[in-house]
């Protein structure tokens, strides 16, 4: 195997299994709205980095993090649903990439390529993931009870409004690391996709974790190794095997239900 | 008994709008105190700004920090539909470190049995399901609860259970418990005291054989009310 195989091998497992994790947080239509708005700012970003020849993550990151800040203070001013805050959010991702963004250059940016990524950003990628996969661990069950009654979480002591940015943070950092991996465009997927396998397959919360966690690491070593042999992208790969697992717990499902 | 709430001159309004005007009152440890009213009366609003949910004008003067715990209204199974959420994972999101022994002790509580933990939230009956809210929210022992509307959507003798189960538990414990509910039925088994909310304030207010009568009834749902005296 070489070492440039064994990278993208760690950066991906990486990536895709903390955004499972992450991933199974987005129990309500609220959460569940503010990745994709969020992974679409990644691309200004990459526009920049690719011009630039910085690292992803160093262009992407500080626009996800502007993005974060304003729907957390939009959210808290405004009252506005978070659906149109987050269109603005989109809008704004999109049209401030296509301003900036060599079209010749824009196929990392919108769909990643982690084959290239290199030692440093390598090691960026795990420190990172394991400070969302511990952030994410210690708000989970405040986060939880903040989706299934806001007021009850506040009763039991939660404050309702540092626990939803460090929520939002964690799917900022995580959506900009997943540019490497699947690329601005759908980025979000690495959250939602193995989420909604977990929710498919499990009987608990932990199960519901873990089966999250597993698809979404094996989608993205099946993707890796597929890039390996057919030289299709990596990362539509590893959204469509994504796809395809979710149709098969869908297919579980309805045989379990039986 | 000791005095642990006093409220004076209470007004809250949302969004501009008065809800509730010079509401004043007091509580005593131990004591349960109904609140009583038609929809919109702001019965809810009160509980809200009791817990210091809303904001207000007037004074809320606990005597000192209580432990306290709070059923809202419209924590409805519906919530849970779906949710890969077990009844042993909904007790860990109150307190992460409990122990399963702890949980099934708190179930015995509410009279139900250990084979209902690994049961998702979403697929119980309505009587388990308020059963496992009571339990849940008795978890880290309160002093005080706050509970509102807690047998939505359970037929009335499964509501009346849940009463009887509430009041068993109060005296055990000697809880103070604040109750919204539109079950006039209750009143006179369940509660020291009652607050009837109207017109944006309250139109009465002490023991129920004292202060309910059917012309206050009347007054305060604004029709005629089936009604038998206790």
């Amino acid at each position: 195997m070489s070492v440039q195989l064994l990278l993208s091998l760690i950066s991906g497992i990486c990536i895709s299994g903390v955004a499972g994790y992450l991933g199974t947080l987005m129990l309500s239509r609220k959460m569940s709205v503010v990745a994709g708005p969020l992974a679409h700012l990644t691309l200004p970003g990459a526009a920049l980095a690719i011009i630039l020849g910085w690292s992803l993550f160093v262009g992407v990151f500080p626009f996800v993090l502007f993005g974060v800040i304003l729907i957390w203070f939009l959210e808290r001013q405004t009252k506005l649903p978070m659906e149109n805050l987050a269109a603005i959010i989109f809008a704004f991702g999109v049209g401030s990439a296509f301003l900036i963004l060599p079209i010749d250059k824009a196929e990392e940016a919108l769909i990643g390529n982690i084959n290239i990524i290199s030692l440093k950003e390598t090691l960026i990628v795990v420190a990172i993931s394991i400070l969302v996969f511990y952030l994410t661990r210690q708000i989970y069950s405040k986060v939880m009870l903040l989706n299934i009654h806001e007021e009850l979480a506040r009763v039991e002591g939660t404050n309702v409004s540092l626990y939803n940015f460090l929520y939002l943070l964690n799917i900022g950092l995580i959506v900009s690391l997943g540019v490497y991996l699947v690329g601005g465009l759908i980025t979000a997927a690495l959250i939602a996709i193995p989420a909604a396998i977990g929710r498919n397959l499990s009987f608990n919360l932990k199960s519901y974790q873990i089966w999250s966690v597993v698809s979404g690491i094996v989608a993205t070593i099946i993707g890796i190794f597929l890039n390996h042999f057919s030289r299709l992208p990596t990362g539509p790969l590893i959204i469509i095997i994504g796809v395809l697992l979710f149709v098969l717990s869908i297919l579980i499902k309805s045989f379990k239900n039986k | 008994m000791d005095m642990i709430l006093t409220v004076e001159n209470l007004t809250i309004s949302l969004d501009k709008e008065e809800i509730l005007k010079n509401i004043s009152f007091t509580l005593n440890q131990g004591e349960v105190l109904t609140i009583l009213g038609p929809n919109g009366a702001g019965k809810s609003v009160l509980l809200r700004a009791l817990l210091g949910l809303i904001p207000y004008q007037g004074k809320i003067i606990w005597d000192k920090k209580y432990r306290i715990s709070y059923l809202p209204q419209g924590l409805n199974q519906l919530l849970f539909k779906g949710l890969p959420l077990t009844v042993e994972d909904f007790f860990r999101l109150k307190q992460k470190n409990l122990t399963r022994e702890e949980i099934i002790k708190s179930l015995k509580v509410v009279g139900l049995r250990e084979d209902v933990l690994n049961k998702l939230i979403g697929n119980l009956s309505g009587g388990e399901f308020q059963r496992i809210l009571i339990a849940w929210v008795l978890i880290g022992d309160p002093e005080i609860l706050f509970l509102d509307e807690p047998t939505t959507g359970i037929d009335i003798g499964g509501g009346k259970t849940i009463y009887t189960l509430l009041k068993q538990i109060q005296k055990e414990r000697n809880l103070t418990i604040i109750l919204v509910t539109h079950d006039l039925d209750i009143v006179y088994d369940f509660t020291d005291k009652v607050m009837c909310l109207a017109h944006k304030t309250h139109t009465c207010f002490g023991p129920p054989n004292d202060v309910i009568s059917p012309n206050k009834l009347e007054e305060v749902f604004g029709g005629k009310i089936k009604f038998y005296e206790h």
